[in-house]
């Protein structure tokens, strides 16, 4: 195929010919960027990012306090020694405590006195009772080295034979609903995640079609000059990126103030029932900063989410289009 | 003269020959839109490459159906086309956008983009091209004051008459040097002088290597210029050579 001689000037202006400035122009974007309703966009993203990073933060949250009780009650046993007619209980708790002593793996052992055992009844019979009637059992708390495996059996064994009315306790049935729980908690945070990454996409898709019927003229004059799908899905792709990440960084970083002030406003709340029952489940209600980092690395994951379900919609238009 | 071209069953030197100097051929061409009568009809002839010539016919008569398919903005219901030695039906979308930047088209409602002022919608060709602006700028601006929009550069579209739209849609379609040009009523917007002048810019493009074809009404025009005509009449081509 012959070329065209693109070396010839097109026009002859002659003397007419003007002077070129010599500084670039300042060429407008191909898409405007008001064509595109982007407030209603970043405003969804912004929501969506929000719920997900309190949904992440909470899943956080509970996860380390659960790990935490896990860890605490896990390197414990409870070792109880119930008063039987015709035994002397202090005599058995102290030879029990000597026999846990001597057991390998245990590193601390503490039997509670009278007063204390009574103070842990306190809740249910309240105060200024006389306990010296009630049989009431002395309880021993052994604390286990951690990493260590400790022969509960033979523990068990051994304390039955110096009192045949002791249990020992290693919390194991306690454990298991613990991680039952924080397993569901976990399980909710991902499907609440799925979720909002889901309304997110539908969105998403929803304001590009909008936004590419608006702009439909320029993309007829943009395959008209021969630019390809690609090209023009990329020119578009650029404002539904900046949308995304305007809108990941509001939500993020909302959600990342309110985990920031939690700690103080959990500190209002300290002293009352719910303030206390929300200290006991999560602890001081503060994100360690690798939360803080999982938090903007989902702010940023959501907005590349953004620019993807916009390119994927911005094709399918394009194929419609053409 | 009529629908068919000079040449056919000649030996394969020739043909070879033949295919390096053509830029669009047509074989038993039609079309038709939906179920409706069939407006373009066994359309068969070749647009060699620096060829000129005008297509011309009464109003309705399928010139700017038959643009829109030299531009593959449609594709026939039936028959071959192939251009720049390409069969476009076998051809993908990427390939089809390539195509398109060896054709300049300047259409009858101009298409001008109104966010842009006139010299970036002429510079558009070469922007989607990914060439830097210092590279262009000076045969842009040449040629917006050859077309007498020199003082209307950085006017936007809404605000310029129906001339100077069409004066910036071929000024586009024409910076870009495409292979092939097609032009819908190129002058039906602007007086007499400008259209001689518009057409000057046509010849000389036409002179440097582009293969033109002009669809128009007007005689004036066509008298100015001894070119091919090619005369659609009853979705039926004659070509007078």
């Amino acid at each position: 195929m012959s070329r065209v001689d693109e070396h010839r000037p097109l026009v002859d202006l002659g003397n007419e010919r003007p002077q070129v400035p010599a500084t670039a122009r300042i060429m407008s974007p191909i898409v405007p960027r008001a064509s595109i309703s982007g407030r209603a966009l970043v405003a969804v993203v912004a929501i969506m990012t929000f719920l997900a990073s309190i949904t992440t933060g909470a899943v956080l949250l509970v996860s380390a306090s659960a790990a935490e009780w896990q860890s605490d009650v896990a390197s414990e046993i409870t070792i109880q020694v119930r008063p039987l007619a015709g035994r002397d209980v202090e005599r058995d708790t102290a030879a029990v405590v000597e026999a846990v002593r001597g057991q390998a793996g245990i590193i601390e052992v503490r039997p509670f006195s009278r007063e204390e055992s009574a103070k842990l009844l306190e809740p249910w019979l309240g105060t200024g009772l006389s306990l010296d009637q009630l049989p009431v059992p002395r309880v021993i708390v052994a604390r286990v080295q951690p990493g260590t495996a400790l022969d509960l059996v033979g523990l068990r064994a051994r304390v039955t034979r110096i009192a045949p009315s002791v249990s020992v306790d290693d919390h194991r049935a306690w454990i298991e609903r613990m991680r039952s729980m924080t397993g569901a908690t976990v399980f909710a945070g991902i499907g609440i995640l799925v979720l909002v990454i889901i309304a997110t996409i539908i969105s998403v898709s929803f304001a590009t079609r909008g936004a590419m019927a608006a702009n439909r003229p320029i993309v007829e004059v943009l395959h008209f000059v021969g630019a390809g799908d690609a090209y023009i899905a990329n020119r578009f792709l650029r404002h539904f990126l900046r949308l995304g990440l305007e809108g990941g960084v509001i939500g993020g970083g909302a959600a990342m103030l309110a985990f920031g002030f939690s700690e103080s406003i959990a500190g209002w709340f300290s002293g009352t029932p719910v303030g206390d029952q929300f200290s006991a489940l999560l602890g001081t209600f503060s994100l360690r900063p690798s939360g803080y980092l999982v938090l903007a690395i989902q702010a940023v994951a959501i907005a590349a989410i953004t620019a993807w379900a916009a390119r994927r919609t911005l094709l399918a238009t394009l194929d419609d289009i053409d | 003269m009529g629908g068919s071209w000079p040449g056919r069953g000649q030996d394969p030197g020739f043909r070879a020959h033949r295919t390096e100097l053509r830029v669009v051929r047509f074989e038993n061409v039609g079309l038709r839109y939906g179920l409706g009568p069939e407006i373009l009809r066994d359309l068969s002839f070749l647009i060699p490459a620096h060829s000129f010539q005008f297509l011309t016919g009464p109003s309705g008569a399928g010139k700017t159906s038959l643009l829109r398919l030299l531009f593959l903005s449609l594709r026939p219901t039936r028959g071959l086309v192939n251009l720049f030695g390409q069969d476009v039906s076998l051809l993908g979308k990427e390939q089809v956008a390539d195509l398109r930047k060896r054709i300049g088209i300047v259409l009858q409602d101009f298409r001008l983009l109104d966010h842009m002022t006139t010299y970036e919608n002429v510079a558009l060709p070469f922007r989607v091209m990914g060439r830097e602006e210092s590279s262009y700028r000076r045969e842009v601006i040449d040629l917006l004051r050859w077309v007498g929009l020199g003082e209307r550069m950085d006017a936007l579209p809404p605000i310029l008459s129906g001339g100077e739209k069409q004066r910036a849609a071929i000024a586009r379609a024409v910076i870009s040097r495409p292979q092939l040009l097609l032009a819908d009523e190129p002058t039906g917007s602007v007086d007499p002088t400008l259209g001689r002048r518009l057409l000057r810019l046509f010849i000389e493009l036409n002179r440097s290597g582009t293969a033109v074809v002009i669809a128009t009404h007007d005689i004036t025009l066509m008298e100015q210029y001894d070119a091919r005509r090619l005369v659609l009449h009853h979705g039926r081509l004659h070509i007078y050579e």
